[in-house]
């Protein structure tokens, strides 16, 4: 990992920290986001983190670019000693895969994807070398994810497993984009998971759908009512399969406004989840389950 | 006071100067695409800068006033009428109760900026009034306007009609246009020939152009250094791990069109960028129509601070000419 700092014009700061994707690059750009947040820079409008990488938009008229570029810098040197723990919140999100409404766009689709013959969960099950759609839908489900960026759209989550690389899934991006995906949509692109928070365009590889939303700029949704957006970088998330009886019932929930999110307390540590990452993704099921 | 739509315009919004602080969350700053025109439209009916007003895109709405105020339209040349009766750009001037304001076909530029005395009044969604269309927030229900609408206007305002501002102080919209870009973020991804030919290149703005960005065409293929792809990234020679783009940062997908984010911007994904369009001309481009021909040039970051100056003091003369 060699961080590696630019320009966006002159009033942007791109700080990659890492060409590739890991956990450790995550947790620094996060490491490096929370620091600049903390010295509350004159100047400083924007504080984005992202996958593994981070930004700041500034105001060049209250700091200088070199100078806000040199507190960067200090700031990195700072962050690289910091233990990686977090004290963040585990979510357990229902899915329906294969549902009928992600099946219906995808076949209107079909001209735009790699392998026209077979359903985006058919071809992401083959070329990642599972038996089936459903031992594909056992992977993703099985193991937990980290919220490594919010972005592209108005509270849209990206989501990294927490697995060994070897074990990671990895997708192409259609074709060509969509113009259409369904709101809600869980979807797969590159190494990363996501949850359309709106309806619209999407590159994305489309798995399945949850009844829960994460974006209601209303603010109604009795969980949204403080902020009209649900996830932030560095939550984790369990996928849980649902059938359509138990979508249909959780979407009855959310149409009464007394759906719940189920949300646990946890710390993360990175050196613990290293040793044994299948014993770690456990204990944060079992916090899932009020054990 | 409200005012009446009954004619929408192509794709009429509610703007002020935008909603910064949430762009980590994916919510885009919003706010007009010419904060110049946007500003001196307000200064013209003596709002605040950061009054909210309407956008207008290509084509001019028709609106339909319940009280007398005082009206001024800056940016593109889309000249006002009212009854009817032509009135002037970049001028304040007075619209009774049950007039109706309505435009001609545009001249030059894309985007009208219509400023009403006492602003407009919509909710203030995360501290602007803007609209953020994509996401259904801010502005008028979240959305562009429709025939039926009706707006509600501030109360307030008292300014006069009769005022202009110095054609000197107008922002005319010339053709060819240039954007400046400072270099960098992934710009080491070109081969030194793709560099070269970007900025030698004379480009055209696609009809894919909004609030969200601007795409252009015309341009050669750019060609990318050799790699083996980073884990996470794609197998594109023009994917990167998804991370955050800077507002005017230049895209271009698998080396074919630049798309040049602006205001409603997606905050972030998996495309490299090669540079940034510089703040001082980020005005420019939200007055910039398809076909137009664009050529980018290449500045330094002290070159980029001192067309920033220069703006910031046009912005000053502006205020000052209309106290």
């Amino acid at each position: 990992m060699k961080t590696r700092y630019s320009f966006g014009g002159d009033e942007h700061i791109f700080v990659e920290v890492d060409e590739e994707m890991s956990l450790e690059a995550f947790f620094k750009s996060l490491s490096i986001t929370s620091a600049v947040r903390e010295s509350n820079f004159d100047g400083v409008t924007e504080i984005c983190p992202a996958n593994a990488s981070m930004q700041v938009k500034f105001d060049p008229d209250r700091i200088k670019p070199n100078d806000l570029l040199a507190e960067l810098k200090k700031l990195e040197a700072a962050a690289e000693n910091t233990e990686a723990v977090l004290d963040t919140r585990v979510i357990e999100i229902p899915v329906y895969y294969n549902d009928p409404w992600t099946n219906e766009t995808l076949m209107r689709f079909r001209e735009r994807h790699q392998d026209p013959n077979a359903t985006d969960l058919e071809f992401a099950a083959r070329i990642n070398n599972f038996d089936s759609v459903d031992s594909f839908i056992a992977a993703h489900a099985g193991s937990p994810w980290f919220v490594s960026m919010v972005g592209f759209v108005a509270g849209l989550p990206f989501l990294y497993q927490m697995v060994e690389r070897q074990r990671q899934i990895e997708v192409p991006k259609y074709l060509s984009p969509r113009t259409d995906t369904p709101k809600l949509t869980v979807g797969y692109g590159g190494c990363f998971s996501c949850i359309y928070s709106v309806r619209g365009a999407g590159g994305y590889q489309m798995f399945g759908i949850t009844p829960m939303p994460i974006y209601d700029p209303e603010q109604q949704i009795n969980y949204l009512r403080d902020f009209m957006i649900f996830f932030e970088p560095g939550d984790i998330v369990k996928f849980k399969p649902v059938d359509r009886d138990g979508y249909d019932a959780a979407l009855a929930e959310v149409e009464a406004n007394r759906y719940e999110p189920l949300v646990r307390p946890v710390r993360f540590s990175l050196a613990d989840f290293n040793k044994d990452a299948d014993a770690y993704n456990k204990t944060l099921q079992e916090a899932l389950d009020g054990n | 006071m409200a005012i009446k739509v009954l004619q929408p315009g192509l794709a009429t919004t509610v703007q002020d100067l935008g909603r910064p602080g949430y762009y980590h969350l994916g919510i885009p700053v919003s706010g007009g695409m010419d904060l110049y025109s946007l500003q001196a439209a307000n200064a013209l009916v003596g709002n605040a800068a950061d009054a909210a007003v309407l956008e207008a895109t290509f084509l001019g709405p028709e609106l339909e006033f319940t009280a007398d105020a005082v009206v001024a339209v800056t940016g593109a040349d889309l000249p006002p009428k009212v009854d009817g009766d032509a009135r002037e750009g970049w001028s304040s001037f007075a619209v009774k109760s049950g007039q109706v304001l309505s435009f001609e076909y545009l001249k030059a530029g894309a985007r009208a900026y219509i400023a009403v005395s006492g602003g407009i009044d919509v909710p203030v969604v995360l501290g602007s009034r803007s609209t953020y269309a994509l996401g259904a927030l801010g502005g008028f229900k979240g959305r562009t306007l429709q025939a039926g609408d009706v707006i509600d206007v501030g109360g307030g305002g008292q300014a006069a009609a009769g005022r202009s501002l110095a054609a000197g102080l107008r922002r005319p919209i010339g053709t060819p246009v240039e954007l400046r870009v400072l270099e960098g973020i992934y710009w080491h991804r070109l081969t030194e020939a793709a560099g070269t030919g970007f900025f030698a290149d004379t480009w055209k703005v696609a009809p894919e152009a909004d609030r969200i960005g601007y795409r252009f065409r015309g341009g050669n293929k750019l060609a990318f250094v050799d790699r083996e792809a980073p884990f996470g990234a794609g197998s594109d020679p023009s994917n990167i791990v998804d991370g955050c783009y800077p507002y005017g940062s230049i895209q271009v997908p698998g080396g074919t069109e630049p798309i040049v984010l602006h205001r409603d911007a997606v905050s972030g994904g998996g495309y490299f960028m090669l540079g940034t369009v510089i703040s001082a001309d980020m005005d420019l481009i939200g007055q910039l129509q398809p076909h137009m021909e664009t050529r980018f040039v290449s500045v330094d970051m002290d070159q980029a601070l001192a067309a920033r100056a220069e703006r910031n003091v046009l912005i000053g003369q502006m205020q000052e000419a209309l106290i």
